[in-house]
């Protein structure tokens, strides 16, 4: 709670607040080096979409374009320097595969965003309703968690995405795939915390003077959730970008789209390394090696801030 | 009375997730048997006129004609007889034989990175933690941040592009050698040990760093510990401490974490089995998936989630004999 | 009397902190006879513990012993390597901790926690002749025999801070330091945890130092009172002269803060706030809150001196005399 504090009002009047908050990321590294992956495979997205037509490039093409795509030309198809140019090259399809990791990074963070701030969100709501009214509610939330949490969401997951017509799958379906069964977490965890602070004794004094529960709410609870509610959030985004390449892993979900985990799907199932094309599964693991370790890095980031026991000794 | 309520409580995860998973398939608009035919009519080149008929007659066969209420009803009844019923796609073996087949490779690879990872990951994050340790153990926490996240799929994908493909140590995927004949001599599980060895250490790597990240955080807590520092003014030796004082008591919260962590290390085990080709029931459910093969899916599902609530109930049962502060009865 | 058991000479301790550095004990030196037994009071954070951390070689980072000697029985604890030092603990000089509650490893019954302590001093003794040790130390806390098998979440607040006593007393040390072995106990549990440490005492004969808050239970068990302020020793005297005529300023307060009958219902306190270790008032460190200071307290640091007495007070008030003699 205390390093909270670095982000009130009354400590930021000082310095400016960007600069304090560069600080506290010096001091917190593995919240500072997790962010820093994120910007870096953002600003290269970004770049993409800027220097590329990744909507044309980045989708099977019968023919392979004859025109350099993109002026960062180092590489041609074959991942030899010069001719055609393609920074990362081709693959099998023909397509352009830094069209791709631009596009697929984009479209990752949009399965990751949207299923990790859904989820976060019913986690949240339910756990709050559960652990503030008490009561049958509570039993009730509580049960189902509880039955639910051991089962191997995954599993669950691979029988929905398959049972669905592979046609109808696009990238929304998939996060809101994840999200059925994703909320558990969350719920659990904000139950937990909201219970320990329900019963701290400012809420009793707010009570006591007469707010009323939404109030408190937001007032009083919310704020000292906030690491909390970080953490499942950045939890639930890695649990949804993880099932959609585990998906990919299984050919499901929206195979069309040049999701990162497609990417190594379709790598694998032509066989790249016995084909000869090495780089066409290296970038995408690459680039999910980078996201599931940022996103990890920041967890635990998040981590030591809301949990100030567990700060490096260092 | 704890352990009666808590086998309840396990039944009924059983029965729910079942139900879960025999529904789910069957209200999907895919239709297994007549994928297949389809299928062998594209490859034979032979497309039968009656083709609807012919999936009629397997429906009636099979039982997937009936309402799905009956259907339901009977097949869980035969469930719990422990028969889970044919493969549709590998029709005519049963779903029990082909599970049979599968999990040996599966059993073998798991228990096996997940013992390792275990005892190496909570040594690590013990020694990692312990104040008298040296600088490059302590080192060794960074890289292991960045690790216990990545999935083991992609690691072995790296692993299999470096050692295999670049460096061609060892083999790039498969069981055994294509052409031998399983048997059980030395060169033979010398062929298969070869071959773990990369989907092994893809499984290994990210779980050893799991266990001892979390090992980490709970050594840091116990050092401050009264009980450690009185360990201390007692006069005992470092590694009395560290052994009876600081690891017993670390390890605990562990143990429970073993149980839980049981769901994903399946889920990475089958993802990794699914890279390396490997004949297990990774393998098996990537099949039944493509296929939509009913029962194939649910026997492995079922099983699966037979295997975690067992676990968490091993753990019930053996966690009271590690910490005296919770006795069975007692909850 | 009898020759000196506990030489402690210019002990220094300091504490590297981010804030800066913490002199957490500043030149303490002081005797203690055996069979004698020696209160040590003074406000917290005045740096009793690490008095007694430093007495057991046992201060971590960022603290520092920066010099001095803690010499017992002839030898001197400082200087011995880490080795030696572990067979010293418990042998020598004994430690009982001031959170008894937290002090017992949770999952090891109070036997294998008595046994491996004996085990690390002496690895030739037989398993019996260990059991029957513990049970022996046991009985002399006023534990039953049936504790040695017992784990610690079976046993009450007193009966954990007895097992910690009895600990200390298994290898029969020549200096027992208890750090407010009483402070989480209620009165009744107090008096009696006390009354075992007396009688320990008797048995063995060994010098104890007991570290404490409550003025009361020092005036009734103690032979001497040493008074502690921001990390030095201000006065150190025995008990009768400490409550009727205490010589230091701070000893006064201290004295005079204590309830009685004639200033009831007036809380009476030390006036001002204890200084903070990183930044000390020069010269006596008391004298922002001192009554009796002068412009000279406030330049020139007293030194610990013997008085005609016998005792030892660090004043500019009883050095004067000296000074100009
Ligand atoms: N590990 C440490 N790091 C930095 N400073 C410390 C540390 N341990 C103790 N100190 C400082 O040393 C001073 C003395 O602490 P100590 O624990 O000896 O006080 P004490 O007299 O025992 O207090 P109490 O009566 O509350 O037990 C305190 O000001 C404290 O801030
Ligand atoms: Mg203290």
């Amino acid at each position: 709670m205390t390093t909270l504090a670095v982000n009130s009002p009354a400590a930021v009047l000082q310095p400016k607040r960007s600069t304090l908050v560069l600080r506290y990321l010096r001091r917190n590294k593995s919240l500072g080096f997790g962010l820093a992956i994120l910007l870096f495979l953002t600003l290269f997205s970004i770049t993409g979409h800027l220097v590329a037509d990744v909507n044309k490039l980045a989708y099977p093409l019968a023919v392979k374009p004859k025109q350099p795509p993109n002026p960062l030309c180092v590489f041609d198809s074959t991942m030899k320097i010069g001719k055609n140019c393609f920074v990362l090259g081709t693959d099998f399809y023909g397509r352009d595969l830094f069209a791709v990791m631009a596009k697929g990074l984009g479209q990752t963070a949009r399965i990751g965003l949207l299923a990790g701030v859904l989820g976060t969100l019913v986690g949240t709501l339910l756990g709050f309703t559960s652990a503030y009214f008490g009561g049958a509610i509570d039993t009730v939330i509580r049960g189902i968690t509880e039955v639910l949490l051991p089962i191997p969401v995954f599993l669950i997951q691979v029988l929905i995405a398959g049972a669905i017509d592979k046609k109808s799958v696009t990238v929304d379906t998939m996060a809101l795939i994840v999200v059925m069964l994703a909320w558990m977490g969350p719920t659990r965890v904000i139950r937990s915390q909201v219970l320990s602070m329900r019963e701290r004794m400012f809420v009793n004094v707010a009570k006591l003077s007469g707010m009323s529960n939404l109030e408190i709410i937001f007032k009083e609870i919310m704020p000292n959730l906030l690491p909390f509610l970080g953490s499942a959030l950045v939890g639930q985004v890695f649990g949804a970008i993880f099932a959609s390449f585990g998906l990919a892993v299984f050919g499901l979900g929206p195979l069309r789209e040049p999701l990162i985990g497609n990417t190594v799907y379709f790598a694998q199932y032509q066989a790249s390394f016995f084909n000869g094309w090495w780089w066409w599964p290296l970038w995408p693991s690459m680039a999910l090696i980078l996201i599931f370790g940022a996103l990890t890095l920041i967890m635990v980031g998040l981590d030591e801030i809301a949990n100030p026991r567990v700060r490096r000794s260092e | 009375m704890y352990l009666v309520r808590r086998v309840l409580f396990l039944l009924f995860v059983i029965w729910v997730t079942s139900t879960i998973i025999f529904f789910i398939p069957r209200i999907s608009p895919r239709n297994p048997i007549r994928e297949r035919l389809a299928e062998l009519s594209r490859s034979t080149g032979y497309a039968p006129k009656d083709l609807e008929k012919i999936v009629q007659a397997y429906n009636q066969k099979f039982g997937l004609d009936k309402p799905l209420a009956q259907q339901y009803a009977e097949y869980m009844g035969s469930v719990l007889r422990g028969d889970l019923g044919p493969s549709l796609n590998q029709y005519p073996k049963t779903v029990w034989e082909l599970i049979l087949e599968a999990l040996p490779w599966t059993i073998g690879l798991l228990i096996s990175t997940t013992l390792i990872s275990f005892v190496l990951g909570n040594m690590l994050g013990a020694l990692t933690a312990w104040p008298k340790s040296p600088r490059w153990v302590k080192g060794l926490m960074a890289p292991m941040m960045m690790l216990q996240g990545v999935p083991p799929y992609l690691l072995g994908l790296l692993l299999i592009f470096f050692v295999a493909f670049r460096a061609k140590l060892l083999p790039m995927g498969g069981a055994y050698e294509i052409g031998t004949r399983v048997s059980f001599t030395a060169q033979f599980i010398f062929d298969v040990l070869r071959h773990q060895l990369l989907p092994g250490l893809a499984l290994v790597l990210s779980s050893v760093a799991f266990w001892a990240l979390g090992m980490r955080g709970m050594g840091i807590t116990i050092q401050g510990e009264d009980y450690v520092n009185f360990a201390e003014h007692k006069g005992l030796g470092a590694m009395v401490i560290f052994r009876d004082y600081y690891v017993r008591n670390a390890l605990l919260p562990q143990v429970t974490g073993l149980a839980l962590a049981f769901g994903q290390v399946i889920v990475s085990g089958v993802l990794v089995e699914q890279l390396f080709g490997l004949p297990g029931l990774g393998g098996l459910l990537g099949k039944a998936i493509t296929a939509n093969d009913y029962f194939v899916i649910f026997g492995i599902a079922f099983f699966i989630i037979i295997s975690v609530t067992v676990l968490m109930l091993l753990v019930d049962i053996v966690y009271p004999l590690l910490d005296p502060r919770i006795r069975i009865d007692s909850k | 009397m009898s020759t000196p058991i506990l030489q402690v000479q210019d002990l220094q301790v300091t504490y590297y902190t981010d804030a800066g550095r913490a002199k957490a004990l500043d030149n303490v030196s002081f005797t203690l006879n055996s069979g004698e037994k020696m209160g040590l009071v003074g406000e917290s954070g005045s740096g009793k513990s690490t008095m007694a951390l430093a007495m057991m070689r046992m201060i971590k980072p960022p603290g520092r012993i920066e010099g001095g000697k803690v010499i017992v029985d002839g030898t001197d604890l400082v200087t011995l390597s880490d080795g030696e030092m572990l067979k010293a603990r418990l042998s020598k000089i004994a430690y009982i901790p001031q959170g008894a509650m937290n002090s017992l490893n949770p999952v090891m019954r109070i036997g294998a926690q008595m046994t491996d302590a004996i085990r690390a001093h002496d690895s030739s003794i037989s398993n019996s002749a260990m059991t029957e040790r513990c049970m022996q130390s046991l009985e002399s806390v006023d534990l039953k025999r049936e504790v040695f098998k017992m784990y610690p979440h079976e046993l009450s607040g007193g009966m954990k801070q007895r097992v910690c006593i009895a600990i200390g007393i298994l290898l029969k040390p020549k200096v027992i330091i208890a750090d407010e072995p009483t402070s989480a106990l209620d009165v009744v549990t107090q008096r009696q945890v006390m009354e075992t440490i007396n009688r320990i005492q008797k048995d063995l004969g060994c010098a104890v130092i007991l570290i404490g808050h409550d003025m009361g239970l020092m005036a009734q068990s103690m032979d001497k009172v040493a008074v502690m302020y921001a990390g030095k020793l201000v006065e150190i005297s025995t008990v009768r002269q400490m409550f009727t005529h205490p010589f230091h300023p701070y000893g006064q307060a201290l004295i005079h803060s204590l309830p009685n009958l004639d200033n009831k219902g007036v809380l009476q306190g030390i006036p001002g706030l204890a200084p903070s270790l990183l930044r000390i008032p020069s010269g006596c460190a008391f004298h922002p809150r001192c009554s009796k200071a002068t412009e000279k307290c406030m330049v020139v640091t007293p030194r610990l001196q013997q008085q005609p007495d016998g005792r030892f007070v660090s004043c500019l008030l009883y050095e004067e005399d000296k000074v100009t003699a």
